[in-house]
């Protein structure tokens, strides 16, 4: 009988919970924030809300493994926030959707200045010169490598060209003969993107309908590449690295292209006596043009298309990368500012391991702006890179298979490039 | 005996089952019959204008995809080692639970039923730590043995096993607990005319036992054979299909086609692929069972 009676009221309050408030909903701002930077963004939202009164901020927190689904599926079901976070690879996918708003006018009607961040991180936010994300952080890799190791090779200063970084190698190799110097995952994919951008290839070419990995800038790279493999330089057994700090301080390897989050795991896994022996270094450079060139990683605030709050929504973006916030956003989990003032902080100008990395991004590039870069390089590029390092595949063989891969995948694209130009 | 009524009473109680079932099994399958005949992609979602009648093109294109073969591969890896295993499991324990001589069988059948009704995510994280090739238990008694470490789920050659033990270990007990009811259906003047006739235990299992229990059998590894060719949260869990793709399942390239790379038109082939192996399967072991 009690449930007989309870099951209208349960009914009801199912009723009124679907039921999204009219008036008090106005002024909040919803915001999906990914990983870490999720858990953390909360501490920066009182500030906002004071400033602009009347507002609420909603943070949601989602994991970096389901985010990229979880946004689409929220895409499907017009279901976005009014605010998102978005690696930067992933913003030429929602601008395909139609999901994103484009913020030239924003940007225009608030001057604000593209100057304010580093040009190739910007870049990678600007689709046929419209631009639909802010960037929020930044990622880029460049050279973690052991001091006394490459002293005691006879380098005081880490690599600065191709040719020292293979000969320094070279001799890292013949003190230790067991031991590897530079290392090279076998299962990551940007690394090797990275030596193909320094050689000058575009990667893709065509207007990204095509793979240019038979292109010879990609095939300089990959052969310079299979040297390491080929001469012992880079291991080549996955399994043997479980652990990279640990192999890292054994002098297993001396030597790792790799990104901002390891210098707090360096700083945490490696031993206290270790811990002066370390250092980062921008890329070295395929010619003099020192640094090389590297990835522009990070990720960008976006503003849903469909939201109804857009001004405020682009207030709240706006507020996040302002060079104060940011560093008090670097502060709390270690983000490195999209900002280049926000740089000029003692926070990040006393950091030795920092100076590097302020280097490094004045010298980023971002990759082919198109939805289907993630599936080229995450499942193929680690694919093929595996086969040449195990000297199943020539360099002219690897090249050629990436670019039929590429191709296959690439169809589509070209297809409605076609009917777009007829 | 079917009137007219008696249909349309018939119809009022079926009526609300069969439009669920309609709506929500037989119309998302016809639709997905329809997609896997075109390439709707991560475009299309955004236009419809983007999707194009591709007819049997995606499933000619899948069977030239090397990652398909390696993840049928796969597959079958596990649905013919892990499946028969599974199978003996649930069949040995439930005839030791079945056997006069255990004491305790209602706490041993709860244990043995628990890892059935556990999370799968959470019985993963327990097996993370199991399979760790340094601090793990298995490792630890291997060691003993003066065995090496192995890295369970970093090596290709041992990573589906591993995933295998774990399947194996956390889904006996509900084949278990069929097979038992299946021992108990035994008539046990069965058993006592054979051991009157001086049937040794050995023979009373293979010419009573056996027999006795081929329909529940037969019902088990059609179940469990299902089961295993659907493999996906174990890898997912546990190794997002790597080593070297090593633990990559038909189901979890599918979702990953589907739902990484957004490749629906592809990704529906896949499963209508993966429907007809299961189909062959069987149709395979219906013969069989119909043949002894």
């Amino acid at each position: 009988m009690k449930m007989v009676r309870l099951f209208p009221l349960l009914l009801f309050i199912l009723l009124l919970s679907g039921c999204r408030g009219g008036e008090t909903d106005k002024m909040v701002i919803t915001f999906w924030a990914i990983g870490a930077e999720g858990e953390k963004v909360g501490a920066l939202i009182p500030a906002f809300e004071r400033e602009n009164p009347g507002v609420k901020v909603k943070v949601q927190q989602i994991p970096w493994t389901a985010a990229h689904e979880k946004l689409i599926t929220a895409y499907v079901s017009e279901t976005l926030p009014d605010v998102f976070q978005l690696g930067n690879t992933w913003v030429p996918e929602f601008r395909a959707l139609g999901a994103v708003e484009p913020l030239t006018a924003y940007l225009e009607k608030d001057s604000v200045a593209n100057e304010k961040f580093f040009d190739g991180i910007w870049d990678s936010n600007v689709i046929d010169s419209v631009i639909y994300a802010l960037p929020w952080y930044v990622d880029t890799r460049l050279l973690f490598y052991r001091k006394d190791i490459l002293a005691a090779a006879g380098y005081e200063n880490p690599p600065r060209t191709w040719k020292e970084l293979y000969d320094a190698s070279v001799k890292i190799k013949q003190m230790n003969p067991r031991y590897y110097s530079l290392f090279l995952p076998t299962n990551e994919w940007s690394q090797y993107i990275i030596f193909g951008l320094q050689s000058g290839s575009g990667i893709l070419k065509d207007n990204n309908s095509y793979g240019d990995f038979s292109g010879r800038e990609f095939r300089e790279a990959l052969d310079y590449v299979s040297g390491y493999f080929r001469n012992k330089l880079s291991p080549i057994d996955m399994t043997a690295v479980t652990n990279i700090y640990q192999a890292f301080e054994e002098g297993y390897f001396s030597m790792l292209i790799t990104g901002p989050w390891n210098i707090k795991e360096m700083q945490n896994r490696l031993s206290p006596a270790m811990q002066d022996k370390w250092m980062t270094a921008p890329l070295p450079a395929r010619g003099d043009d020192y640094p090389g060139v590297s990835l522009a990683g990070g990720s960008s605030l976006a503003i849903n298309k469909l939201s109804p709050r857009k001004e405020l929504a682009w207030k709240f973006i706006s507020y996040l990368t302002r060079a104060e916030v940011q560093v008090e956003f670097y502060k709390l989990v270690s983000s490195l500012p999209s900002v280049m003032e926000a740089w000029e902080s003692p926070e990040l100008k006393n950091d030795k391991y920092l100076a590097a990395f302020y280097t490094q991004l004045q010298n980023v590039k971002p990759t082919p702006k198109i939805p289907e870069w993630e599936q080229i390089v995450v499942s193929k590029i680690q694919q093929y890179i595996e086969r040449l390092a195990a000297q199943k595949l020539t360099v002219d063989e690897t090249a050629k298979k990436l670019d039929e891969e590429a191709n296959r995948i690439l169809e589509k694209r070209r297809w409605m490039i076609s009917r777009e130009g007829r | 005996m079917f009137g007219k009524t008696k249909i349309n009473v018939l119809l009022l109680f079926l009526g609300p089952s069969l439009l669920i079932i309609f709506s929500f099994f037989f119309l998302p399958v016809l639709a997905a019959l329809l997609l896997s005949f075109t390439d709707y992609d991560i475009y299309a979602l955004g236009n419809a204008d983007y999707i194009r009648f591709v007819g049997i093109n995606n499933y000619l294109k899948l069977l030239e995809d090397p990652m398909f073969w390696t993840s049928v591969k796969n597959t079958f890896y596990f649905v013919l080692v892990g499946g028969p295993l599974s199978v003996a499991v649930s069949l040995g324990t439930a005839l030791l639970l079945n056997s006069k001589l255990v004491k305790l069988k209602g706490l041993f059948r709860v244990t043995y039923f628990l890892p059935v009704v556990t999370t799968l995510v959470a019985v993963a994280v327990i097996w993370r730590f199991i399979y760790h090739p340094r601090f793990g238990l298995i490792n630890y008694v291997l060691s003993l043995f003066g065995i090496g470490q192995i890295d369970w789920l970093g090596d290709p050659l041992y990573s589906m096993p591993a995933l295998i033990l774990m399947a194996v270990w956390k889904n006996f007990g509900y084949n278990m607990i069929i097979f038992i009811a299946g021992l108990q259906n035994i008539p046990e003047d069965l058993y006592e005319a054979a051991s009157i006739e001086g049937a040794s235990e050995w023979q009373q299992f293979i010419s009573i036992t056996l027999p006795q229990l081929a329909p529940t059998t037969l019902f088990i590894s059609v179940i469990t054979m299902i089961g295993y060719f659907q493999l996906f949260a174990e890898p997912y869990v546990m190794t997002q299909g790597g080593p070297l793709s090593s633990t990559l399942s038909v189901v979890l390239y599918m979702y990953q086609e589907g739902f990484r790379w957004w490749n629906i038109g592809y990704s529906t082939s896949i499963a209508f692929m993966l429907f007809l192996i299961i189909l062959i399967g069987t149709i395979i072991q219906f013969r069989l069972q119909k043949e002894s």
